[in-house]
């Protein structure tokens, strides 16, 4: 087995008596592309700053690319690319001035500066684009210049903090794509966060999910799947609600849990899709409720996440960050 | 270098993209120039006074005659005549008319006999610098009236002069300094300050930190482009306001040689103390609410506005280590005094110690990471 790309072993990160980041511990294989999921606050941002040294750690250590982040930082900053959260390329300056200042910033000779340049323009998909200022663009596009832009050195490792965080369905999807490309053809080993529990299952080869600072499930997304009891979910909305319904479900065959969602709508957890789907229409009918709708489906990860942590991800209050400044004029979402 | 060059880069050429910088560290200098300079610098005309005469003697005909060639010649007020003072004191309240100058019965008799002859004179002293200016007019009158005739006609005709020919271009001149350092100070405010702040806060620094530049790159570079817009900023306000100002001392190369030695080691002090300000600032709100009260702790006791010897002793000692004092000192040498080189050295090597120590202060202070 050949050294990980990311070893992280029992890192923690305190601020004053918070703790943002508790004992986590986990490593990326070289060419992989690794998830870190989880809600606003989970401590996402905090474990790639401390991967990126961008903050020190406050206990434990972390490998990157085979240097230690504590010890030689300069080192690791060589080596890998960066795409903070906030989108950080100037608006007043064109796509090309943007990479160019980071090609400068990384030392990288004027010749391979703008071979480089060229390239990751490509691989974008933005080379029409590449005298526009970056102002005049959509979100998605600024969001490929962030990715060129960590591109312009030829790092082994990138980061990715929520790259699609804001985006429209049609461009996080070209996100992703261009993603598992850059990771085929350029031998990138990727770290991703994200709060989008699909997003994470269809790019990832794997996932930590993170909660609270905590790293509460490690494995290829359908590791996690087959780890949570039951195969299927069966979801249900009962005309009327009764609160007997919890009750009654939890007895039926194979049912492993069951969440009420909202006034009448339940998630079922089963071993067996269409065991609990006959009993269920059997039982409703023998009571003469009626059901307005009711859908078999495979566990995805918000059931991971739900197993795992007791709440629902997208139920999670989105906290306003600590301090943004108003958008400005001319610029895009 | 390369890594240093890169920031200053990504400065200019911010700076050049949108002018709105430059244009706001020059604006409010300017309409200071303009407004302020004509504003305080001109002369009280066209004031309105109540003349009540009770005695109609020669000695008030005198008197009335030496107001009118007031209202004709250098304009401070004209004059109405009333018939009762009460009429007139209540009319110089209710801001009717400015002063009121009552001439008492006997008021020629008494000029005569030389027994103590008054005149009386009410004024609205609510406004200080109108009253003070009809005040120090009767003042000159009532002595020219009490002296020879011929002398001080000649005596006040020189005066007259003296005011015609510059009306209001001393005070102008004596503001251009100060508003070339105002250029300065604000660019250095906003294009070294706020633009700094705001990019950290909107994660810029982020992204240059994840990268290899190193901590003494990075700080040289943020502050070497501060400077450089700084000094841009002072250049074009000291031709402008020259202009303005009508002063030809720009067209001398090596004034200009000064004035520019004086505008960079001006630019490295504001912007080496600027930078101590705010190395550990991250709230984008903060510069912009010292905005006002650095401008007053640094302008206003520098001499700017008027002259430090009229300073109490505190406000002296303030003005000592404030670099204002010493750019504007040197300015002004330059500008309104040709001093030459030897007038400014002593300001040139404050302002450059000042901004150098500033910088080796702040350097350790700033953080290499978040
Ligand atoms: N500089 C800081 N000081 C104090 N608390 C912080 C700081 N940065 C982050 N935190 C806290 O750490 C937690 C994790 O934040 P973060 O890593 O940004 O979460 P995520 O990126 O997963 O949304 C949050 O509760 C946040 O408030
Ligand atoms: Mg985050």
């Amino acid at each position: 087995m050949s050294t990980p790309a990311i070893a992280v072993e029992h890192i923690v990160k305190r601020y004053g008596d918070f703790e943002a980041v508790k004992d986590v511990s986990f490593s990326v294989a070289e060419g992989e592309i690794f998830g870190l999921l989880g809600p606003n606050g989970a401590g996402k941002s905090t474990l790639i700053r401390m991967m990126t040294t961008l903050i020190p750690l406050t206990a434990g250590k972390a490998i990157v690319a085979g240097h230690d982040v504590a010890k030689e930082a300069d080192a690791v900053r060589h080596l890998i690319g960066v795409i903070p959260q906030a989108l950080t390329s100037d608006p007043d300056l064109t796509v090309e001035e943007n990479l160019s200042i980071y090609a400068k910033l990384y030392s990288v000779p004027k010749a391979e500066r703008v071979k480089n340049i060229a390239e990751v323009l490509e691989a974008v998909d933005l080379t029409k684009w590449r005298g526009a200022q970056v102002k005049t663009l959509s979100g998605g596009m600024r969001r490929r210049v962030e990715i060129a832009r960590g591109l312009v050195h030829n790092p082994s490792i990138f980061f990715l903090d929520e790259p699609t965080t804001g985006l429209d369905p049609v461009s996080r999807i070209a996100v992703w794509e261009m993603l598992s490309n850059l990771r085929a053809k350029r031998n990138l080993s990727i770290l991703i966060t994200t709060h989008y529990m699909d997003e994470a299952d269809k790019l990832c080869d794997r996932i930590a999910i993170v909660d609270h600072g905590k790293l509460v499930a490690l494995g290829t997304p359908i590791e996690l799947k087959h780890s949570v009891p039951g195969a299927n979910v069966v979801e249900v909305h009962f005309d009327r609600e009764t609160p007997e319904w919890q009750a009654r479900l939890e007895c039926l065959d194979g049912v492993t849990s069951v969440q009420a969602e909202s006034e009448g709508f339940y998630r079922v957890l089963t071993s067996s899709g269409s065991k609990t789907t006959m009993q269920l229409v059997e039982l409703a009918a023998s009571l003469g409720e009626t059901l307005t709708s009711l859908s078999v489906q495979n566990t995805t990860l918000d059931d991971v996440f739900v197993h795992y942590t007791g709440r629902q991800l997208r139920d999670e209050q989105v906290k306003p960050p600590v301090f943004t400044l108003p958008p400005r004029p001319g610029a895009q979402p | 270098m390369i890594r240093m060059f890169a920031i200053v880069e990504r400065e200019m050429r911010k700076f050049f993209r949108s002018p709105m910088l430059m244009i706001m560290s020059l604006m409010m200098p300017i309409l200071q120039l303009l407004i302020m300079g004509n504003a305080f610098g001109g002369k009280i005309v066209g004031e309105k006074i109540a003349v009540v005469d009770y005695d109609h003697g020669p000695q008030a005909v005198r008197l009335r005659e030496a107001f009118d060639s007031i209202a004709v010649n250098i304009k401070t007020f004209t004059t109405v005549d009333y018939t009762d003072e009460v009429q007139a004191r209540e009319d110089v309240r209710t801001g009717k008319i400015n002063a009121a100058v009552i001439i008492p019965k006997q008021y020629s008799r008494r000029v005569y006999a030389q027994d103590k002859p008054v005149i009386g004179l009410v004024v609205d002293d609510s406004d200080q610098f109108s009253s003070g200016s009809i005040e120090g007019e009767m003042q000159s009158v009532v002595a020219a009236l009490t002296t020879p005739v011929i002398q001080p006609r000649m005596a006040s005709q020189i005066a007259l002069e003296i005011v015609e020919l510059y009306p209001y271009v001393n005070y102008l001149k004596f503001l251009l300094p100060a508003c070339v350092a105002m250029a300065m100070y604000i660019s250095v405010m906003i294009g070294g300050g706020m633009l700094y702040i705001d990019d950290k806060a909107r994660g810029v620094h982020e992204g240059y930190l994840v990268t290899p530049i190193t901590k003494l790159e990075l700080v040289f570079g943020l502050n070497l482009a501060a400077a450089i817009k700084a000094v841009l900023a002072g250049i074009c306000l000291t031709v402008i306001g020259s202009l303005i100002a009508g002063l030809g001392v720009i067209f001398h190369p090596v004034a200009d040689l000064e004035l520019l030695a004086m505008i960079i080691v001006t630019a490295v002090a504001f912007n080496g103390m600027m930078f101590l300000l705010m190395v550990r600032v991250d709230d984008p709100l903060t510069p912009r609410a010292m905005f006002g009260v650095l401008n007053m702790l640094l302008f206003y006791p520098s001499g700017a506005m008027y002259p430090i010897a009229a300073f109490p002793p505190w406000l002296r000692a303030l003005s000592v280590i404030d670099p204002f004092t010493y750019c504007i000192d040197g300015f002004k040498a330059i500008l309104l005094k040709d001093g030459g080189f030897t007038a400014i050295r002593f300001d040139l090597l404050f302002l450059f110690v000042f901004g150098i120590g500033t910088l080796l202060i702040a350097t350790p202070l700033f953080k290499r990471t978040l």
